[in-house]
């Protein structure tokens, strides 16, 4: 497989959305050549994106990280940050079992590693959620539907931020909430998330115009 | 976002059913465009698919519509740019349909054809007076301070007055109420046009009323806008607490809308939460409801130019299915400014061979697929011919509903793959790619292609980082060639 067409981007983690970028091009050229690298050694088992506008900072750990992590044996980038500095190079991270419901209804079981957004692991698990904002809270295309009450309420509230969002997703339910949102926490192990299918809510006759 | 751990091989092998590879071209290379290329190359295995756009520069509103400060809401152009670097598509800019290319012509060279291409005109008010100096449409203002080539020209006047009318409480007239409100200084290290923040660095505008047909209830803007202009340091907002009275059948519909809900409730706040009177100094932006607009009134001293608006007060009428329109009530009131902004709606425009519906201003179709007139008889269709995006549902929604958008309609050009429906074309080659190339040369047509457009991209973001913006837009047809000819 080609490295164009292989999915690259960036891990989305909460860290990376700080602040405005310096050497945002110095970046993007570690980070391209960085992408080429692992595409050809690792073509599908992962996921990196960056956000080409450089208004993403990263912290200067995580730049020694990219320079670095050609090296490392284990490369789920999801274990960036400040979450996991105690284990310092330790390669077990703890994971929780989540299940993605496809929008044909094939359910997909993953372990998603703890502070990894459900985003980020569908994207990690090549799955069809879309995020075109790329996890900054600026549209509602990852919206996912939580399957049950009990996980459901172990959610922390959504933001108004998030909550704003929530209003354009379609189908929305009563127990959406957007992926990348959805952090893996230990009490969440079991959660089963359902991608919403966007064509059968779309157009419906009747519905007030929506807004741009 | 091109995600290939595709697990529906249904279409997949269909394209070698034919023996030729499917060629299709998408006219317009906004989300619209891009959302349905990622479609077809991702069902379509063997597809060659290319986008054509009038400006050298893809990515239509994302570019040239998504405020400047709304950075993030942007970051869906790293998902189209994978679409374009895809072997088997090729973004082909400065290619306008109707000039540099018929459509008749595109739909010889190509087994099939999306129109994309979405709205670039505006809807009218309709008014006497609308054709004053300084009435402005919205679209021709947001074009003007994103750098849209087309809006340079524009030169809206700011200094001669201290208040703007905007018509309409949408998206659109937010984002105008907030790029003339907020401090310059925040605008500065946006990716603003120069040209606009030289002259917002200038403007005299300090009060700005947007202005409403109908009640808070029904104002279309969305929460996280309406949170953002609100939120603006040091400006005075004010609302009518009569305004705020709510009707069985306002209850209704906020009932049946979160959306709707929520906004209600963020103006409400607002209305009560800040001081009475602007402390002086102090910018102001008021929100007008239950007025609609009768006439632009013409200035004394300046014959020409516009001095204000002569409103009309309404109430709202119930017309069935819990939708209530506005109606005058005979009662008139003046409301005076040096600039009027209508933000009502955009409106596509026809080209030549192509069905069009002018009263709803779209491509009559059936989910997607054209129709060979307006009478809406589904039998008659254009075969090989798709639409999408706000060509084909009007222009509303947001970004994510031309994901949705292009589902439908490339899950109705893949039903007439599987179907037969297109043997006709789909049985012969097509010249697709090899052969327009050929057309535009022959017409010396300067085809800017992505690589080109990645110079330009790479040339704004160098002068950007000379003046702490993410980039500096080239605005001009001028400087936009050249820099994608430069090698």
């Amino acid at each position: 497989m080609s490295c164009r067409e292989v999915d690259i981007g960036v891990c989305q983690e909460q860290d990376l959305d700080k602040g405005i970028a310096d050497n945002a091009s110095d970046l993007r050229s570690v980070g391209f050549h960085f992408q080429r690298i692992i595409s050809e050694l690792f073509p599908r088992s992962f996921s990196l994106f960056f956000n080409v506008f450089g208004q993403v900072e990263l912290l200067p750990e995580t730049r020694a990280f990219f320079q670095g992590a050609i090296f490392q044996k284990h490369h789920d980038f999801s274990t960036l940050g400040s979450n996991n500095t105690s284990r310092g190079g330790d390669e077990q991270k703890e994971t929780i079992s989540v299940t993605f419901v496809s929008k044909d209804g094939e359910e997909i079981p993953i372990q998603v590693p703890i502070g990894t957004s459900m985003l980020e692991a569908a994207h990690q698990n090549d799955m069809e959620l879309e995020g075109a904002c790329e996890g900054s809270l600026a549209c509602s295309t990852c919206h996912v539907i939580v399957m049950d009450m009990e996980h459901y309420n172990k959610l922390e509230e959504p933001s108004d931020e998030e909550n704003d969002m929530l209003d354009l997703a379609f189908g929305l339910t009563e127990t959406s909430r957007l992926g990348c949102q959805i952090i893996a926490r230990p009490e969440l192990d079991g959660i089963r998330l359902a991608i919403p299918a966007a064509t059968r809510n779309f157009a419906v006759d009747g519905y007030v115009a929506k807004p741009h | 976002m091109a995600i290939f751990g595709a697990r529906r091989v249904l279409w997949r092998s269909f394209s070698t059913i034919s023996s030729h590879p499917l060629r299709v071209c998408i006219v317009g290379s906004g989300p619209a465009g891009f959302y349905t290329a990622e479609k077809i190359l991702k069902t379509h295995q063997g597809s060659q698919v290319d986008i054509i756009d009038r400006l050298p520069t893809p990515y239509g509103l994302v570019r040239s519509g998504v405020a400047p400060d709304h950075p993030e809401t942007k970051n869906v152009i790293n998902q189209f740019s994978r679409v374009a670097q895809n072997g088997r598509c090729s973004f082909m800019g400065n290619v306008a349909l109707g000039y540099s290319i018929s459509l008749v012509e595109l739909r010889e060279l190509y087994h099939v054809v999306v129109l994309a291409y979405g709205a670039e005109s505006d809807r009218v008010v309709g008014i006497p007076g609308e054709d004053l100096k300084g009435v402005h449409s919205a679209r021709e203002f947001v074009w003007w301070y994103n750098g849209h080539p087309d809006g340079r020209n524009l030169d809206p006047d700011l200094k001669n007055t201290d208040t703007a009318v905007i018509l309409g409480q949408g998206n659109v007239a937010l984002d105008v109420a907030r790029i003339l409100l907020r401090p310059t200084s925040e605008l500065a290290i946006t990716d603003i046009a120069s040209h606009a923040l030289t002259a917002l660095e200038q403007s005299s505008i300090r009060k700005v009323y947007l202005v409403g047909r109908r009640g808070p209830v029904q104002a279309a803007c969305t929460a996280k806008e309406l949170r953002e202009v609100l939120g603006i340091k040091d400006l005075y907002i004010h609302i009518k607490e009569t305004d705020l009275k709510i009707t069985p059948a306002d209850e209704e519909e906020m009932k049946n809308s979160r959306i709707h809900r929520r906004i209600y409730e963020l103006l409400s706040k607002a209305a009560t939460a800040g001081p009475s009177q602007p402390s002086s100094g102090q910018r102001e932006l008021h929100f007008v409801f239950f007025r609609q607009p009768d006439r632009f009134l013409e200035s004394y001293d300046k014959k020409g130019y516009v001095s204000g608006v002569h409103l009309e007060k309404t109430t709202l009428k119930g017309i069935g299915s819990g939708k209530q329109i506005a109606i005058g009530t005979g009662q008139f009131e003046n409301l005076s400014c040096g600039i009027v902004l209508k933000s009502i709606g955009y409106k596509s425009v026809p080209v030549d061979d192509l069905p069009f519906d002018n009263q709803k201003g779209v491509v009559p179709n059936v989910k997607g697929r054209v129709l060979s007139d307006n009478s809406g008889d589904p039998t008659s269709i254009e075969n090989g011919l798709y639409v999408c995006g706000w060509l084909k549902r009007g222009p509303t929604g947001i970004i994510a509903t031309n994901l949705y958008c292009a589902e439908e309609t490339v899950a109705s050009l893949s039903e007439d793959l599987e179907l037969g429906v297109l043997a006709s074309t789909t049985r012969l080659p097509k010249l697709g790619r090899d052969g327009l190339l050929q057309i535009l040369d022959n017409r010396n047509v300067r085809v800017v292609p992505f690589s080109a457009w990645e110079r330009i991209d790479k040339e704004e973001k160098r002068l950007g980082s000379l003046r702490n913006k993410p980039r500096e837009k080239l605005t001009s047809w001028e400087e936009l060639l050249k820099v994608a000819g430069s090698e």
